[in-house]
């Protein structure tokens, strides 16, 4: 009782301190890194490979900063959807709350020199890679302090430093691109392994098995990762694909099925994965998730599937509620204690959110920069080419 | 000392017009090296070149291995560099034009092989959405130092589906740099260039052109050699009628210039090199001296790279305007097969000396009047 009061009281510590700190980095690393091992809630599914063992070997450390990082995700993402009802945020806005544990998972079992490349739903896999709330909201909102200087959007974060290639607006073309990541990291003997993901709606492109026969053919390390939310836009996966098995569908190229609800679980996959690619080549994980949004903020997400439905994953297979459950049981931390976190995260994000407001919009004169690396010296010409014109340096 | 300054020149982003002038008369000085070197020899020396002095440059294609490139362009470079950097692919141009815009993200420079610019099509999201416009979406992070390259417009009775000029359609695509050689100095000079360049290049050869076989100077036997992207060369000076054109056309406009000579019209000959960046100024200024303009090209004419001249010269150079532009273009067909209908969908120089004279002839009554 003793030991849980005093591990209570470094925690609240800890905890009051972090709310003055604006970043997402994990701060409850006074949290015990002993080993605990947890069984997935569903066993894998192996496609032409032994799956992985249920058992996931992780820390009360991990755990909490699991917890943390999918409520910045999942709150930065809420506040995302009233931003956007507020007319802050324009033009398209894919959310990605319910699918937090495939971005928290795949970062435990990862480094910063590994790559990503996902589609356009990219807000969290850009916070997983080391972005801030601050670069994230101000891009949203088209302002200078964006990652991309209020120049992309939702659809175009990017974090080259972390190991981040984006945020892509065409479906499917991630996918040769990350194989090529992966080419690149072969090529220059890197040791290193690129996640290439998809969704649903995207894993019927013809360029994916393109680029997946390249990548068996020259045992690139590149792993494919399908984010089956079920449904690609508002086409649900068997109306769509006439094998929605999709870790099956790279044929000669195993796969393995994960459940995209357990961050430990997906954690396992891409561990195992990592391991598998750099000797082999590629490797499918179809990881089994769901989003409470609709595909986009145009998309109430409710007339091609019931409210039931969505109520029913979400009492039954909230990644966050997962995790929260397994610290309660494993007395890691008190309900209280995780609510609080909750606040603390929820603070973080509004603070973010006011100093993104600040910031303000491009300058005028960034219209014409960045076109190219080496302009040149060559003229660009605005609407009226007689008024607005400049020189590319 | 001369060819230092020419070297130290050529490269330059901004060369001032006394440059340029410089760099006419060097050209014109160094030509004389004795040397002659196909477009395809050219062509295949640039790859080698580059290959052994940067080790990121990768070739990838399809048949550029073991077949020694469909059009021999990459002969060699297989056994000279293996097949970790000449790769052969499968038919599949999205994928495989994916697989290298993704391994340029990460900072390789790959040299992507269309076997024809047509097949290009098929991967032209890659090159538009993946590469053009990357570098502005994400505000400088992510640069794409990609070329892809192939042969470009009509062969000789290949039909519709192979026979397209794509210059018009990435010439509007701002991100994109877009060169079309015509000799062989150009053909080394600039693909060097692009291969060097951090941004996207699409190099425009010309199949008609691989076996021809042009003079090569001292100057562009170097290994250092290269030509500055976006800037036009004048192949032959003039004063009474200015014809643009690109690739296999320089060497029609050319034919068509001795022509013209005998009938005493004095035509300059202006060889793009570079359809993005366009030089406007190089364009502006000799219409501004001769007062009369023939753009020429053989892909199709409407939203053509005349068209983008014409507008230009209108914008720039309108006082100085004495006749009407004249376009002269590739039929507004499809290709067609048999030889007398193919013969006619393209530019002969018939058709460009006929244009000339129309330039010159057309003014008279203002002038008289004046």
């Amino acid at each position: 009782m003793a030991q849980l009061t005093q591990r209570a009281a470094t925690f609240q510590r800890t905890l009051s301190a972090a709310a003055f700190s604006v970043s997402s980095t994990r701060c409850l690393n006074t949290a015990s890194t002993s080993p605990i091992t947890v069984e997935t809630s569903l066993p894998f599914t192996g496609h032409k490979i032994d799956p992985p063992s249920r058992s996931v070997e992780t820390t009360p450390q991990e755990l909490l900063s699991f917890f943390r990082d999918m409520a910045l995700m999942r709150r930065m993402e809420i506040a995302a959807d009233s931003l956007y009802k507020a007319k802050l945020i324009r033009g398209f806005c894919h959310l990605y709350d319910g699918q937090e544990a495939v971005a928290v998972g795949m970062e435990a079992a990862i480094t910063k020199k590994d790559c990503i490349i996902t589609a356009y739903r990219d807000h969290c896999i850009f916070l997983g890679r080391g972005g801030t709330l601050l670069e994230a909201f101000a891009e949203l909102m088209g302002r200078k302090d964006g990652c991309s200087k209020g120049k992309g959007g939702s659809m175009h974060f990017y974090k080259k430093e972390g190991g981040f290639y984006g945020g892509h607006g065409i479906v499917g073309a991630q996918v040769p691109l990350g194989c090529g990541l992966a080419f690149a990291q072969k090529y220059s003997k890197d040791e290193n392994v690129t996640f290439a993901m998809y969704g649903d709606g995207a894993a019927n492109q013809g360029q994916l098995f393109e680029a997946l026969n390249m990548a068996a053919l020259w045992d690139l390390p590149a792993i494919l990762v399908c984010e089956n939310n079920h449904y690609g836009m508002g086409t649900a996966e068997w109306r769509a694909a006439k094998s929605p098995a999709y870790y099956k569908r790279g044929d000669y190229v195993p796969g393995l099925k994960v459940d995209g609800m357990d961050a430990l679980a997906v954690k396992q996959a891409c561990k195992f994965a990592k391991e598998y690619a750099l000797k082999n080549g590629p490797i499918i994980l179809e990881m089994d998730t769901y989003r409470y949004h609709g595909h986009s903020m145009s998309d109430p997400g409710s007339t091609y599937r019931t409210r039931d439905e969505i109520s029913g994953i979400r009492q039954e297979r909230d990644p966050i509620e997962r995790i929260r459950k397994l610290i309660l049981s494993h007395d890691l931390a008190t309900e209280k204690e995780l609510k609080d976190t909750e606040k603390e995260v929820r603070k973080e994000v509004d603070e973010a959110i006011a100093q993104a407001k600040e910031s303000p919009l491009p300058d005028p004169s960034e219209l014409f920069t960045n076109v190219y690396v080496k302009g040149l010296g060559v003229e660009a010409f605005g609407a009226d080419r007689k008024e607005l014109r400049a020189v590319l340096p | 000392m001369l060819g230092v300054l020419r070297r130290k020149v050529a490269c330059k982003a901004n060369a001032s017009a006394l440059e340029q002038g410089i760099r006419v008369a060097a050209s014109r000085a160094f030509s004389s090296s004795g040397k002659e070197m196909t477009v395809r020899e050219a062509l295949n020396s640039a790859l080698d070149e580059e290959m052994s002095a940067d080790p990121k440059v990768f070739i990838m294609g399809e048949e550029v291995g073991e077949y020694q490139g469909a059009y021999k362009i990459s002969k060699g470079l297989l056994e000279k560099y293996g097949p970790e950097r000449v790769l052969d692919t499968p038919i599949t141009e999205a994928g495989f034009a994916g697989i290298g815009v993704g391994a340029a993200y990460y900072g390789l420079r790959p040299v992507i092989e269309f076997m024809t610019f047509n097949f290009s099509m098929q991967a032209i999201d890659h090159i538009i959405n993946s590469a053009a416009k990357s570098n502005y979406m994400s505000a400088g992070q992510i640069s794409v130092p990609i070329v892809f390259r192939g042969p470009n417009g009509a062969a000789a009775g290949v039909g519709a589906q192979h026979s397209q000029c794509y210059a018009a359609w990435y010439g509007s695509c701002p991100g994109l740099k877009v060169l079309a050689p015509y000799s062989s100095e150009d053909a080394r000079g600039l693909l060097k260039a692009a291969i060097r360049d951090p941004d996207p290049v699409v190099f425009l050869e010309n199949e008609l052109l691989y076996g021809e076989s042009f003079p090569v100077s001292a100057e562009a036997l170097d290994s250092s050699f290269c030509l500055p992207i976006g800037k036009a060369k004048i192949e032959r000076e003039g004063k009474d009628v200015t014809i643009t054109a690109f690739s296999k056309m320089v060497g029609y406009a050319l034919q068509a210039a001795e022509i013209l000579a005998k009938d005493g019209i004095s035509a300059e000959v202006i060889n793009l090199r570079s359809i993005r960046p366009l030089d406007r100024s190089t364009i502006n200024a000799s219409v501004r001296k001769t007062n009369r303009l023939v753009t020429l090209e053989e892909g199709f004419p409407q939203h053509g790279v005349g068209a983008e001249i014409c507008a230009s010269v209108l914008e720039d150079s309108f006082e100085y305007l004495d006749a009407a532009v004249e376009r002269i273009a590739g039929a507004d067909v499809p290709m067609p097969y048999a030889a007398n209908l193919e013969r006619m969908a393209v530019p002969q120089v018939d058709d460009i000396v006929r244009a000339a004279k129309r330039a010159c002839y057309r003014s008279s009554s203002l002038a008289a009047s004046a």
